[in-house]
């Protein structure tokens, strides 16, 4: 039954967040709170000689000064998160080498990055913690920063750990086919570089703790703004010697995540630490140039490409050779590498691929995946190959994409290697022609190809850009729900995942309404808590419609059977003759029960002699373990205006299909898609996390990291397909981070396609004006010098 | 108004020096409020700490995302700019100003709701500020005016859109 599944049911959420009563992790107070302020690393690279804190730890109402030193041989260092990525199951075939690097909460002897943590101030308050840092004396031996990733993996270089021979944390490679053999039987080879730039992800909200120990009962309760409770816990637990019971992790409402709120940080261990020695409520709340430096970036990739082609605009073969700069640690393993490496041939048949990728540690904060994760990168790259294939052959893109694309009946179809999950590459589900069908009519493509032709003056021109992807969605390897019915009547509802602004308290009530036939106000939804259910994992990488929702469709279906159950002993029925509706079950025999009689009835009381065979209780609790990813795909088209004297261009119209497969509630689906596309904007346009020699971090403020505002972001036409995917009861596919993933690659065609004839190398961003212009220069002065050449020569 | 300087002060409970503290009165949501704060308190740090409004966010502290719009005087403001001192006198008002005290939504508060312009919520207080503002001043904007005044406001989930059309539909239905 679906009566709200696909509806556009009102969020339960706006209520509290649009009167002002939304409660963020800085908005919680607590009696004898004091706040955490934290000295960070001005050096990118450096031995620490000395440092003195005598002076902050006399200063009035300071009530502790922690340093490395402190804890050494208490609090381990962070080497990486198995949870995201242990060894893959194919690790010989991919002849994975990988090493182990490690980095002290706090630096007591070198320090790997700007912003690196190196002391910690309790105090009353935020201003009296600061003061103290400015007491605190850190004597520095610098030490040369390795910045450039391509000079890092030199021999002469630098090393950011003496165990990291070359900088090379982790390498491996993908081999399907034979992309020698393509090469020299193609009609042509075409090699190129391109380079996705550094950038940040920031959340509207910075990163958040509130760690309160209670010595009395040895509990400690942590508040933070991250998308992974349940993993928050685990390593406190572990790091801190606690027991597992008497911890509890919340993430309350959180403001934003989009990738970086996905790991666990230095500053929650050491806030809980504090919280724990001084049995206080300890608050640590983030500065925003404090967040630039101290909260993980993510993408920069350099890839080196050859594609293998023939003359008809067939794509034999593709080699990428990469490097990740992971910045100074590889937390997250192969997540974002072997992504790209899974994503690059999209929702194409490309016969032949090689990819070898190394990840490579510099004096950089540590990356972290950033919605999309590898996919934007590896979409960027193989969408301007696509570009630079077409304009070779004097052909229209969109003819190269057609004769490449995947066909509707060879679904599924498989790629002919492994996930990093160890399921095959076999897409599940979709029609990728009938996609780039409606794309071209919703974008008005032909339209534009003519207004394009009409509108070229000497200083304007439009351009028309497209590109496309497939993503592995719904990432396992599990999640958890437990689904109870409430003494009150109403259904309480809980899984493990854990949003920042994705709605799950609205799409999450319509999947388990739909499954006892109630109002989804009368299904409560309790989320970003460990004390909610026993395991869970957290919400990042467009899993959590598909795995949350997944568990609790199933732990639904267990509670709804011993409900009907117990119901239909009631009625002095048949459990195939009672129904659910309006929160009763009734009976063919006209009889009826209510939930909350129900509920009442399940409940064991002193004296109660069970007069039926019923658990006490009605719960169902399910653990959800998908296949495999299931595979959403996409096409986006980006119509822009350039202004070759300025290089700066509008987006005049931007048109987007994407399958998802089932669609709990369209208007929160588009929203996601309409706020990833303006993310992926401004990657394209504005953003980029500059370094200096020194690994001196240039663009650290809002003055200098641009993000898009609304004068930037056009509403975007949007179209659905929904097919279903195989992988899960209701046939949902993830979308949370799709928007953001073809922008660049869009952008950066559409752009080119408006300046052809001009062949400008657009194949770095961000394309702000006066890259852009530099670019075109460039251009103009090749082509002035290859006329007059031929001038020469004739 | 003179502002009023305390002498340092011994708190014989804990020994400790407090600070030159400064007395201020101010209206803030209809309601009058006397406090001696730092002169060093910022303005949105008083009004989250002191006085419990934690609906006033703060994405930036550095006065580019919004997030800390408020309302002071009938003009818009970033709170996170302004020391507490500096708003000796003035009435202010916060998103916490704009539902009544039962709870019941105002009318772009409901637009915001029905057009999904909020996903995370933590932009919205200083979006629902500016606008409040603006609308005041101009009731019947085009979506282009629309998107010029909140442009100087960052939200990181929306992509705008749905915030412009929540808008717009807002002060068509109020038109008529
Ligand atoms: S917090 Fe005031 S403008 Fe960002
Ligand atoms: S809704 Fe999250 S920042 Fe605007």
């Amino acid at each position: 039954m679906s009566n709200f599944i696909g509806k556009n049911v009102r969020r339960k959420e706006d209520h509290r967040l649009l009167s002002g009563n939304g409660e963020f992790v800085a908005d919680i107070k607590m009696a004898d709170s004091h706040e955490a302020a934290f000295l960070r690393s001005t050096h990118a690279h450096a031995k620490i000689k000395k440092i003195d804190t005598t002076q902050a730890k006399e200063l009035e109402g300071v009530a502790a000064v922690l340093t490395g030193n402190d804890i050494k041989g208490l609090i381990e260092p962070f080497k990486f998160f198995k949870e995201f990525g242990e060894t893959p199951p194919n690790a010989e075939e991919i002849n994975l080498m990988t090493q182990v690097a490690s980095k002290e909460l706090l630096a007591s002897e070198k320090v790997l990055y700007v912003g690196h943590p190196i002391a910690v101030v309790v105090a009353e308050n935020r201003y009296v913690a600061e003061d103290a840092l400015e007491l605190i004396e850190v004597d520095y031996e610098p030490l040369p920063a390795v910045v450039n990733p391509e000079k890092a993996v030199e021999n002469d270089s630098p090393l950011v750990h003496e165990n990291i021979k070359n900088n090379v944390h982790t390498s491996f490679e993908v081999v399907v086919g034979d992309f020698q053999k393509a090469a020299s039987e193609a009609d042509q080879v075409l090699q190129t570089e391109i380079k996705f730039p550094r950038i940040h992800c920031n959340p509207l909200e910075t990163r958040g703790i509130l760690s309160n120990y209670n010595r009395r009962r040895d509990e400690l309760t942590v508040y933070t703004s991250t998308q992974i409770p349940f993993v928050v816990k685990n390593y406190l637990v572990s790091m801190l010697g606690l027991i597992e019971e008497n911890v509890r992790v919340i993430a309350p409402d959180v403001g934003g995540g989009f990738g970086p709120k996905g790991g666990v940080y230095p500053e929650e261990i050491l806030v809980s630490y504090l919280s724990i020695q001084l049995n206080k409520p300890v608050r640590w709340v983030e500065d925003r140039v404090e967040h630039l430096q101290a909260t993980r970036h993510s993408r920069d990739q350099l890839h080196k490409v050859e594609v293998a082609f023939n003359d008809n605009g067939d794509i034999l073969g593709l080699k990428d050779n990469y490097i990740l700069d992971s910045g100074c640690m590889n937390y997250f393993n192969l997540t974002c590498a072997y992504n790209t490496a899974a994503h690059m041939r999209g929702l194409f048949k490309i016969p032949h691929y090689e990819a070898n990728a190394r990840i490579v540690l510099t004096n950089k904060t540590p990356n972290v995946p950033y919605r999309g994760a590898g996919r934007p990168e590896a979409v960027f790259t193989m969408d301007r190959v696509l570009y630079l294939v077409a304009e070779k052959l004097g052909m229209d893109m969109v003819d190269v994409i057609k004769k490449n694309l995947i066909r509707a009946e060879e679904m599924p179809y498989d790629q002919g290697f492994y996930y990093k999950d160890g399921g095959k590459v076999v897409y599940d589900s979709g029609n990728y022609p009938e996609a780039l069908e409606k794309v071209l009519e919703i974008s008005e493509y032909e339209k534009y190809k003519k207004v394009k032709e009409e509108k070229k003056d000497d200083t304007k021109s439009i351009g028309i850009g497209i590109s496309s992807y497939v993503e592995g969605t719904g990432t396992g390897p599990f999640e958890g729900a437990v689904v109870k019915l409430d003494g009150s009547g109403k259904i309480i509802a809980s899984a493990g995942a854990s949003p920042q602004g994705q709605s799950h308290e609205t799409t999450l009530a319509q999947i388990v309404a739909d499954q006892f036939n109630v109002d989804p106000t009368d299904v409560l939804i309790r989320v970003g808590d460990t004390g909610a259910l026993p395991h869970g994992a957290g919400t990042f990488a467009s899993r959590s419609a598909v795995n949350a929702g997944s568990a609790l469709y199933e732990a639904s279906q267990i509670m709804k059977e011993k409900l009907l159950r117990l119901a239909a002993d009631e009625l002095s029925d048949t459990i195939d003759n009672v129904t659910l509706k309006d929160g009763e079950v009734k009976s063919k025999n006209g009889k009826s029960i209510s939930f909350r009689k129900l509920a009442q009835l399940a409940k064991p009381i002193p004296l109660f002699k069970a007069k039926r065979n019923v658990e006490p209780d009605l719960e169902g609790t399910y653990y959800f373990f998908p296949p495999t990813v299931t595979y959403s795909s996409s096409f986006h088209v980006a119509v822009v205006e350039v202004d070759k004297k300025t290089g700066k261009f509008d987006i005049i119209d931007y048109s987007i299909v994407h399958d998802s497969g089932k669609i709990i509630n369209p208007k929160i689906v588009e929203g996601q898609i309409q706020g990833g596309i303006a993310q992926g904007i401004g990657q394209s346009v504005y953003e980029e996390l500059v370094y200096d020699e020194n690994g001196q971090l240039i663009s650290g403020t809002y003055m200098d990291y641009l993000l898009p505002t609304s004068m930037e972001i056009p509403k975007v036409r949007m179209d659905h397909q929904e097919y279903l995917s195989t992988r899960n009861p209701l046939g949902i596919k993830g979308v949370g981070e799709g928007g953001a993933i073809s922008p660049p690659a869009a952008l950066a065609n559409a752009v080119s396609d408006a300046l052809s004839p001009l062949t400008i190398n657009l194949n770095q961003l961000p394309i702000s004006p006066s890259n852009l212009r530099s670019l075109i220069l460039k251009a103009e002065k090749n082509e002035k010098a290859k006329r007059e050449g031929a001038v020469h020569e004739g | 108004m003179e502002n009023s300087v305390e002498q340092p002060q011994v708190d014989a409970n804990d020994h400790k020096v407090q600070s030159n503290r400064v007395s201020i009165t101010l209206t803030v949501n209809g309601k009058v409020v006397n406090k001696a704060v730092e002169p060093r308190m910022l303005l949105s740090d008083f009004l989250r700490e002191e006085l419990d409004l934690t609906g006033t966010h703060l994405g930036c502290e550095h006065g580019v995302c919004g997030a800390c719009t408020i309302i002071m005087n009938n003009e818009s403001i970033r709170s996170c700019l302004m020391f507490a001192v500096q708003a000796d006198g003035y009435d202010i008002k916060t998103v916490e100003s704009l539902a009544t005290n039962e709870g019941t939504l105002n009318g772009l508060q409901e637009a915001f709701s029905t057009h999904h312009a909020l996903q995370c919520g933590f932009c919205t207080p200083g979006f629902l500020m500016t606008l409040t503002d603006y609308l005041d001043k101009n009731p019947s904007p085009t979506r282009e005016e629309v998107r010029e005044v909140i442009s100087g406001n960052l939200c990181r989930c929306t992509g705008y859109s749905n915030i412009v059309d929540a808008v717009m539909d807002y002060t068509k239905n109020r038109s008529m």
